[in-house]
């Protein structure tokens, strides 16, 4: 019993720290703006809404809305282009397919920097700048090798009698795709939209270059609070917090999807 | 070819997905979006929008505040790429020169020419000058400013300390000193990188103690003794006497500072006196910038509205412009706001509204004689050939300014020595110096 | 009859790869063909400030890259950060990720809180450090350090990078405690149990038994993560932009002051060249590693 206890308060101890800045997030975002920028820190005060009424009713809802739009088209055509692809490398491998996963992942792998410039001056000569969809595309680039080698990970787990009784049937290549396939690997599309909702809701390189007004997400709100406009503590946590929700909730609730999709499908 | 190929892809991808997307814009009714520096006129602005929009009702106005560096990187970015995101945005006195002989932004004269109401001959002469090419205007101002120093009267006569009009920097350096406690700072100077940002009243100490960026035949002159002693001098008096986390505080860390009680004097733009609240407004005292060798060493800076050239809607722009910066305007902030919010150094005729001069007295008198003696052609002891009081009009001194102001805001940090800096800036400054020597 | 099933074989070939197809050329069109760009424009000088500099520079771009003193700090910056922070956050993920293997009251609830610094929008907590806890006038840890004299610290502006490198631990921490736990997880506790009837102490089985075991976990934690802390851009961004001087600039830092301050493309294009380089050597180690660990899969 002393052992557990012990490693019990050693547990919440470390969690506790990691977890702080969170807490601590929440409660700045809870206090007026004089009770977050005093000197010393408030600790005890009456919680009150008032920022995040401030920031729902102010500039940030489209900023969230944008976000939204990225991340949601962008997961949407990461699996409508990637689970073909994972099928065909997968259940009816085509010649030299790990060639062409490795191919996939490297380039998840390359950094912005090899395709930044051109993107930006293609982009820039469109018109596409500050264009949700155009960022969308981006995010769809970012997250598709990802997207195919997880779903990859997740058909291989399907047995491939199932597959062989369907062509025995006739059933014919779209049917047994969209009758077989797609229940059973429900579980898997929803881990691999989590990971590239994550990934494109967080993202914040190719949002402050490639949008400004129009286009911009959530975390170029947070970005105008850098050089501050006034007291701005309270409101900046508030954003910050309401920023941060849907992914933070996503996560805490699909903990076991996260896993697996974070390590790629390496990790049951 | 092959760009062309991707090209195809992502703009049949992009129209479809707007297609799919719809409403946005369309209609008879036009948007126009205006890039502003995040500061609390462009906040008072913001709060005045409505009455713009009851007057033109077809016209939808978006603005987007950024602060000031993030702000100046996406216009730039934007004017640069001619990519028509905004149809206006707020510049400064070193854009405007440099920009409208690129041809990025619009001529206003035949605007203002074609607009009765506007006056522009109204608009205080340093400042116009300062916005002009060629004659012509090419943006309009919505607020001058110089700087001064502000400070707070209650704390300094504390310690039996009171101050000239026109002090000195050593004076200035005595008082901070000898008000400086553990809880109050002594005073608040800009470290925060950036040309726009630590970089303004740093270089008008450099400029009083006679020092300059570059000689008549574009020599870098950073590692002369009057630009050293002048770094030296304001670093140290950071150290010994400035706010904590000097490194991080701008404009707007040394209102909050300021306002707070939390430093005793500030020396900084004259338009930050119109944001004093509390004991800050009530007990604040004001003198011109403080000086060494050069007399009137205080800056000049405009923040102006442009129009890129790129803009499709250059005449809702203009109604924008027009209302933001003409006389009217001065008086709904007034009304609505109150006379302290006035936008000042853009208008002479808003030192003589009765109600202005109630309300900004302490400052209105120094902002005005500090703005009418700087001189963008003459700003230190020497001959310089560039324009500008605290910066060089070339197009590298953003990114000359932004890197030479960190390694100052290393020296702040404790990183290393003001000698190491200053020899790094002064290759740095070489090096941009040479594309100008023929 | 011979042609016949050979077009029916070529039909069922490419029935095989058409899935295939939409998104290879996507991801081929999106990435390789601007790297073939990349590569391009890093031999011409090109100043988008400029309109009309566009010229043909040789290796003008590369040699001054090799030369200038920043590309030397930036590189040294980018395997400071990633070795410190995949290090400190690797041994304390494997803490807490014992930790939580082990009889501990709250298991669930430990892990929930615990993963909390990994979702959160890398932009929101570098903001909360900087302006809410480490701010010198208003933030919590000065005011909570002042008994102990540190209460003036500017800790963002004196030790950059120490704080960028605590705020990505803070970060990635959670990241190989998951991984690493999962690992743990699929050990077999009755070959803990068999080895501690064997007489070998807790230290002796954690050497012998669990750490071989999650070494490969380890290691994918490490590598994965090595990845994406190469990339580090938002923190640096929100903490201190790369400075004081050049103390925090990265190479992702770096690419972007040279393309969107600077306005520099042929540079820009240079710097993003020599990074692929970089980048392609840790991340061929990295799949490396991935494909040991699906080699079993891959086989199927």
């Amino acid at each position: 019993m002393r052992p557990k206890l012990l490693k019990s308060a050693l547990g919440w101890l470390v969690v506790f720290v990691f977890f702080f800045p969170v807490l601590w997030m929440w409660l700045e975002a809870l206090k007026t703006e004089p009770q977050a920028a005093s000197s010393p820190p408030t600790i005890f005060f009456a919680p009150t809404l008032e920022e995040f009424q401030t920031v729902l009713s102010g500039d940030f809802p489209p900023y969230f809305i944008n976000s939204a739009i990225a991340s949601i088209l962008s997961t949407f055509l990461v699996v409508a282009l990637g689970l073909p692809a994972a099928y065909a490398l997968a259940i009816r491998p085509v010649k030299r397919s790990r060639d062409v996963l490795f191919f996939f992942i490297s380039t998840r792998f390359l950094p912005f920097a090899a395709s930044l410039v051109p993107l930006y001056l293609l982009a820039r000569d469109l018109h596409l700048l500050d264009n949700i969809f155009a960022l969308a595309l981006i995010y769809t680039t970012i997250n598709l090798p990802l997207g195919v080698w997880l779903l990859r990970s997740f058909l291989l787990e399907i047995p491939h009698d199932l597959f062989e009784a369907a062509r025995v049937d006739g059933a014919q290549f779209r049917h047994e795709i969209l009758r077989i396939v797609v229940p059973l690997i429900a579980p898997g599309i929803a881990a691999t939209s989590l990971i590239c909702l994550i990934f494109s809701w967080n993202e914040f390189f190719y949002a402050v270059n490639f949008t400004s007004s129009e286009a911009a997400t959530a975390p170029l709100f947070l970005v105008s609070f850098i050089s501050g406009r006034g007291l701005f503590y309270a409101k900046l946590a508030a954003a910050a917090t309401l920023a941060s929700l849907p992914v933070l909730l996503a996560g805490w609730i699909a903990q076991k999807q996260l896993i697996r999709g974070l390590t790629m499908g390496a990790v049951k | 070819m092959a760009t062309t190929a991707i090209g195809l892809i992502v703009a049949l991808a992009g129209a479809a997905c707007s297609g799919a997307g719809g409403g946005g814009g369309g209609g008879s009714s036009k948007t126009i979006t205006i890039a502003a520096v995040d500061n609390p006129q462009m906040a008072d602005l913001k709060n005045l929008v409505s009455d713009f929009q009851s007057k033109h009702s077809d016209i939808t106005v978006k603005i987007v505040t950024l602060p000031e560096d993030q702000l100046r990187q996406q216009v730039t970015q934007d004017v640069a790429a001619n990519s028509g995101r905004y149809d206006l945005f707020t510049i400064g006195t070193y854009e405007v020169p440099l920009w409208a002989k690129k041809g990025w932004i619009e001529n206003l004269s035949p605007y203002i020419a074609k607009d009765s109401s506007y006056d522009a001959n109204d608009l205080i002469p340093g400042i116009r000058g300062a916005l002009s090419y060629q004659n012509n205007l090419y943006a309009v101002p919505f607020y001058g400013e110089s700087s001064m120093l502000m400070y707070r009267k209650d704390m300094l006569s504390a310690k039996g300390i009171t101050l000239p009009d026109h002090p000195t920097w050593d004076q200035v350096a005595a008082a901070a000193k000898a008000v400086n406690t553990s809880s109050v700072s002594g005073i608040c100077l800009r470290g925060l990188p950036g040309w726009g940002e630590q970089l303004a009243p740093l270089d008008t100490v450099v400029n009083t103690y006679g020092g300059r960026w570059f000689d008549e035949k574009w020599n870098a002159q950073l590692n002369q003794p009057e630009f050293k002693a002048a770094v030296n001098f304001y670093i140290n008096l950071i150290k010994t006497a400035g706010e904590p986390g000097a490194g991080n505080a701008g404009f707007t860390e040394c209102l909050n500072a300021y306002n707070n009680g939390k430093v005793a004097m500030w020396y900084d733009a004259t338009v930050a006196a119109s944001n004093f609240t509390g004991d800050a407004a009530k007990n604040s005292g004001y003198a011109f910038a403080p000086h060494v060798v050069k007399d009137w060493s205080g800056w000049l800076w405009a923040w102006a509205l442009g129009m890129p050239s790129s803009s499709k809607k250059k005449d809702a722009a203009w109604n924008f412009a027009d209302w933001a910066t003409n006389k009217d305007y001065i008086k709904l902030v007034g009304q609505k706001l109150g006379w302290a919010h006035v936008p000042p150094g853009t208008r002479t005729s808003t030192y003589s509204i009765p109600e202005y001069q109630q309300a900004a007295g302490a400052f209105a008198q120094v902002t005005v004689d500090s703005i009418a003696h700087a001189d963008v052609t003459k700003p230190t002891v020497q001959p310089v050939p560039y324009v500008g009081v605290q910066y060089v009009d070339i197009d590298e001194f953003q990114q000359l300014g932004d890197q030479v102001s960190q390694e100052f805001a290393k020296v702040i940090a404790g990183g290393q020595t003001v000698d190491q800096a200053i020899a790094k800036a002064q290759s740095l400054a070489t090096a941009v110096g040479k594309k100008y020597q023929t | 009859m011979r042609a016949t099933a050979a077009s029916a074989l070529g039909r069922e070939a490419w029935a095989r790869r058409l899935p295939l197809l939409p998104a290879f050329v996507y991801v081929f069109l999106v990435t390789q063909i601007p790297f073939v760009l990349t590569i391009y424009y890093s031999f011409f000088s090109w100043n988008l400030l400029k309109p009309g500099s566009f010229r043909f520079a040789g290796l003008e771009n590369y040699g001054s890259i090799f030369t200038s003193e920043s590309i030397r700090i930036a590189v040294w910056n980018t395997v400071l950060l990633t070795i410190s922070v995949i290090g400190i956050s690797v041994v304390l993920g494997l803490g807490v990720a014992m930790i939580l293997n082990s009889e501990v009251f709250g298991k669930g609830l430990m892990r929930t809180l615990m993963i909390a610094p990994f979702l959160i929008m890398p932009t929101a907590g570098a903001l909360i450090w900087k302006d809410t806890l480490l701010n010198p006038l208003f933030g919590l840890l000065p005011y909570l350090l002042s008994p102990f004299g540190l209460g003036r610290v500017d800790w963002v502006n004196q030790y950059p990078m120490v704080t960028v490198v605590t705020v990505e631990v803070w970060r990635w921490t959670p990241f190989m405690m998951l991984i690493i736990l999962a690992g743990l997880q699929s050990q077999n506790p009755e070959v803990l149990e068999a080895a501690r009837v064997d007489g070998a102490n807790a230290i002796q089985s954690f050497r012998r038994i669990t750490l071989p075991l999650v070494r490969p976990f380890i290691e994918l934690g490490a590598l994965l993560g090595s990845l994406f802390v190469v990339q580090t851009f938002d923190s640096i961004f929100m903490l201190t932009f790369g400075g004081p001087g050049e103390d925090t600039t990265n190479i992702p830092f770096l690419l972007y002051l040279v393309a969107f301050q600077g306005f520099s493309i042929g540079e820009a294009s240079a710097i993003g060249v020599v990074a692929v380089i970089i980048t392609t050597i840790v991340a061929t180690l990295a799949l490396r590693t991935l494909f040991s660990i699906f080699q079993i899969e891959a086989r199927r």
